[in-house]
């Protein structure tokens, strides 16, 4: 069986469970997993587009995503929950982060490669120092919560029934949480589906020609720089998006869900887990990552407990220390799995 | 081109920006205060920066797990400066200085041995492979801080500073903490034995001429990687001793330490160009006294005007104001 | 037996093939000339008999033994010394400087500075400068003096008189025949003209593969051969 398409399957699932997912896990909780799993999969896949298929390495995809989910936020805290300040905030957080993109790509990206990793991990920590001090507008380390879009409200009905009550279909609600996640869901699908198109397009051909051989493509004329600034930028704006969409999604923005390293560096994690330049690892990354993080965690809580009693133990294994033992796992996966899950299958019968 | 064209005018730098400064801040006597406190902060923030500078310059390798050398010095340091605090806080100079000493050697001894294990670890395996150094580099970098929580805590810890660094010098209306002059003081002996080091010995003449063409170097008959790997613990063990100052001089440190040094580190090379140690020194006393300046005129803005300054500086030179010669 | 013999040697660069089975002697002494178009291998080649790129497969064998795979720097410890086509040198050092790393023991013999001195009297002249200041020319008999300050067996050059004006090119000549006297070059060049004034033997390279070996007088004498393999790059001849 010709091993792209397992990768896909696994892939489509991942989106067919997404789709059902309000009628499958009605926990709160879960929903609240499957959700971040949809953005997630569009901010990891914008970055795949990036640093799979142009080899660059950028720190400041957090910051674009940032923007979008401040844009949003600040937009309707300041200027209320209607559907004109959403666009608003969400125009200007997209505008703020292309120019950001342009600006950053061009002035690095014609130097070496090496530096374009510096110059944004340099850009993203001032943009987390800016969030963070000045409070008065963006909430500073505490972030801002503010009410969204009525017809997201959970005591907005959606479909009614016969008595105007509201609607349940195979037991859900159909109320305006379920529409705001079918909100999520298809925007972070039409991003998703949108990459691929891009990937698959004459532009995916020149990026992977790029990627193989720099010197070559120039001597063939084409416009490194030029190509490289374009897709920071679209990645960028498509990070952006995909900000706003969770910005609307949690109804809190701060510097811990859409700004901090930690995120940057879970990013980092999806890509590389699911298989650098292969778009569809994206899904798988995304997921596995996502699932870990709220449920892994549990388990080391109990680990941790278990081990009380031993020195040095239980503090390696609280879930404070989470992030130690997944610096640990990304380094073993970059040394013997560079090509991720996805890559390893599609490869798999090579080696 | 004259050299004095190449290296003088950027050279100038610095003290064009004190200049300045001298203007909008208006006092004298806070002026030379900042001044100082720049001086002092560059020289701290060149040891940390040195290394990675040199390691780059070198073999290609960019060491984004650099910063977890100065967080480990600094708490090192820390660490050791508590055990002894009763010999710190003793009228004795001798102990005092026995005590600091002490806390230095911890640091740079750590710092060495850490630059061992890295390199021969995280670093050789990937070797001219930017994409998964960057990431692997980094993925240390994260264990590395986690492992500072785990050992240290998250909170903030106390740095006891040796009693005879304490205290001001008074200079006309200006105070002088004398701590800032002896990082200063210790910085520049560090600068010039690193001179003594490039410049008149053979060791040096070696890394002077790797970093401009490994190949040849080798073709010439030289284990550049053996070179390398010393460099590499020289470069983090300096890193280390630099965060032990820098404890010292913060007096107060947390885990975050090693993410903010690494922001400035990085622009600091890139400002001064990567490879040599003459252009990481000019960086961080840019940097450092920048950070002083609009830290007094507008505080919040410290970081971000360090940012514009890396800025226009690639867009007027791309490659940092005196890189190596390449 | 030869000094230097190449059997079936393969490099490949990234997923790129550049030679395949490359097979040539090289007896001791004199100038040993490789020919070849432009991209056919001849810079490969000689990397590889360096060490700095490693043959996949073949041997290269100097004084009877096998040093493909060997690290540069123990093949130069061996007694070969390479002046590469873009010279090599530190720019940043200065000319004693450049001189001095090429030492083994960072001690100069003074017979060999003093026979170097006369072959390139503007060394001397610019003992004490930084490399980068000297003329293409000064550079290229920096590269060469630097392979030739220690006593060597073999001395790998790849195209000395690119880019050279014509009367240093006859200087450079002159130098080669003097150190060929008691040192083998094996020398890679575009330079027909050059070439044949200095060759004995020769071999030229195609695609990766020698296709040709034999003595360049022979070579010389035979139009319809050099029209055949060097016909893109005759222009010397």
């Amino acid at each position: 069986m010709n091993r792209a398409l397992i990768v896909k399957i696994i892939a489509l699932t991942v989106w067919g469970l997404l789709l059902f997912a309000p009628f499958l896990f009605q926990d709160v909780r879960q929903i609240e997993v499957a959700a971040r799993i949809c953005v997630f999969i569009v901010l990891v896949a914008s970055y795949d587009l990036l640093i799979g298929y142009t080899g660059i390495v950028s720190f400041a995809h957090v910051m674009f995503f940032g923007f979008g989910a401040y844009g949003v936020a600040i937009s309707m805290k300041h200027l209320g929950a209607g559907w004109g300040p959403w666009f608003l905030g969400l125009g200007a957080g997209v505008v703020v982060a292309a120019v950001m993109a342009v600006l950053i790509g061009l002035l690095s990206l014609r130097v070496k490669a090496i530096f374009f990793a510096m110059i944004t991990l340099a850009a993203a920590s001032v943009a987390l120092v800016l969030a963070s001090q000045l409070s008065s507008f963006t909430g500073g380390e505490d972030g801002m919560t503010y009410s969204v879009q009525s017809v997201f409200k959970p005591a907005t009905k959606i479909l009614t029934d016969a008595e105007g009550k509201v609607l349940q279909v195979a037991g859900v609600r159909m109320n305006g949480k379920v529409l705001l996640y079918y909100f999520v869901f298809a925007i972070s699908a039409g991003l998703f589906w949108t990459m691929l198109r891009i990937v698959g397009s004459p532009l995916g051909t020149v990026l992977k020609a790029i990627r193989e051989n720099e010197a070559r493509a120039e001597g063939i004329g084409y416009r490194v720089v030029a190509y490289r600034t374009s897709v920071f930028l679209i990645a960028a704006v498509t990070a952006a998006l995909a900000g706003g969409v969770y910005a609307t999604w949690l109804k809190y923005t701060g510097p811990e869900t859409t700004l901090s390293f930690a995120i940057m560096i879970d990013i980092l994690l999806m890509v590389v887990i699911g298989g650098m330049g292969t778009m569809w690892g994206a899904v798988i990354g995304a997921t596995l990552m996502v699932l870990a993080q709220y449920y892994l965690r549990d388990l080391m809580e109990v680990a941790a407990g278990a081990t009380a009693n031993i020195p040095l133990l239980p503090d390696l294994l609280s879930p404070d220390r989470w992030l130690l033992w997944l610096g640990l796992a990304f380094i073993l996966l970059v040394y013997f799995f560079p090509a991720g899950i996805a890559g390893t299958i599609m490869e798999g019968r090579r080696k | 081109m004259g050299k004095l064209d190449r290296f003088g005018g950027v050279f100038l730098l610095p003290l064009i920006i004190a200049a300045v400064a001298f203007v909008l801040i208006g006092a004298p006597s806070s002026w030379l205060t900042l001044t100082i406190a720049g001086l002092s902060m560059g020289m701290m923030i060149f040891l940390m920066a040195s290394g990675l500078s040199l390691v780059f310059g070198l073999m290609d390798v960019l060491n984004f797990g650099h910063s977890a050398f100065v967080s480990f010095g600094a708490f090192i340091a820390a660490s050791v400066l508590a055990y002894f605090g009763g010999w710190l806080t003793s009228g004795n100079i001798a102990l005092n200085i026995l005590a600091f000493t002490l806390a230095l050697a911890a640091a740079i001894t750590f710092g060495a041995a850490a630059g061992w294990f890295f390199e021969r670890v995280i670093v050789k395996p990937v070797y001219r492979d930017h994409l998964r150094q960057i990431l692997i580099t980094m993925g240390a970098l994260i264990v590395a801080e986690q492992l500072i929580l785990a050992v240290w805590g998250g909170s903030p810890i106390n740095v006891p500073r040796p009693h005879f660094l304490e205290g001001t010098l008074i200079i006309g209306q200006s105070s002088l903490e004398i701590y800032r002059l002896f990082a200063f003081v210790l910085g520049a002996v560090v600068y010039a034995a690193l001179y003594i080091l490039l410049n008149r010995t053979r060791m040096g003449l070696l890394i002077r001429a790797g970093v401009e063409n490994r190949e040849m170097v080798e073709a010439l008959g030289f284990r550049i990687d053996r070179i390398f790997i010393v460099v590499f613990m020289l470069g983090s063990a300096l890193a280390s001793l630099g965060g032990a100052m820098w404890a010292g001089y913060e007096t107060i440190i947390t885990p975050a330490l090693g993410a903010q040094m690494m922001v400035i580190v990085f622009i600091v090379v890139i400002i001064g160009g990567l490879g040599s140690i003459q252009g990481t020194l000019l960086g961080a006393l840019i940097v450092a006294l920048m950070q002083n300046y609009v830290g007094f005129l507008a505080p919040k803005l410290a970081l971000a005007s360090n940012m514009l300054l890396m800025m226009a500086i690639l867009l007027w030179r791309p490659s940092g104001l005196a890189p190596a010669v390449k | 037996m030869s000094l230097l013999s190449l059997r079936g040697v393969d490099v490949s660069i990234g997923q790129y093939s550049v030679l395949h089975g490359v097979t040539f002697d090289v007896p001791e002494g004199g100038v040993f000339v490789l020919l070849g178009r432009n991209g056919a291998g001849k810079t490969t080649t000689l990397r590889s008999i360096m060490g700095l790129w490693k043959p996949q497969s073949g041997q290269v064998m100097f004084r009877g033994e096998n040093i493909a795979g060997l690290h540069a720097s123990g093949i130069a410890r061996k007694g070969i010394a390479f002046v590469p086509e873009n010279m090599g040198i530190f720019g940043g050092l200065t000319v004693a400087e450049n001189m001095v790393l090429a030492t083994a023991r960072g001690k100069f013999d003074d017979a060999r500075l003093t026979r170097i001195y006369e072959l390139f009297p503007a060394l001397e002249q610019f003992w004490d400068k930084q490399a980068w200041s000297l003329s293409g020319g000064q550079k290229q008999m920096l590269a060469v003096a630097r392979a030739i300050i220690e006593p060597r067996d073999l001395i790998l050059i790849d195209e000395p008189t690119k880019g050279l004006a014509p009367s240093i090119i006859a200087a450079m000549g002159e130098a080669f025949r003097e150190i060929s006297a008691n040192t083998t070059i094996l020398l890679v060049e575009q330079n027909f003209a050059f070439a044949k004034s200095l060759g004995r033997e020769m071999a030229v390279i195609e695609d990766g593969q020698v296709v040709h070996r034999g003595s360049m007088a022979d070579f010389v004498a035979d139009q319809a051969l050099q029209d055949r393999l060097l016909s893109l790059s005759a222009e010397g001849a």
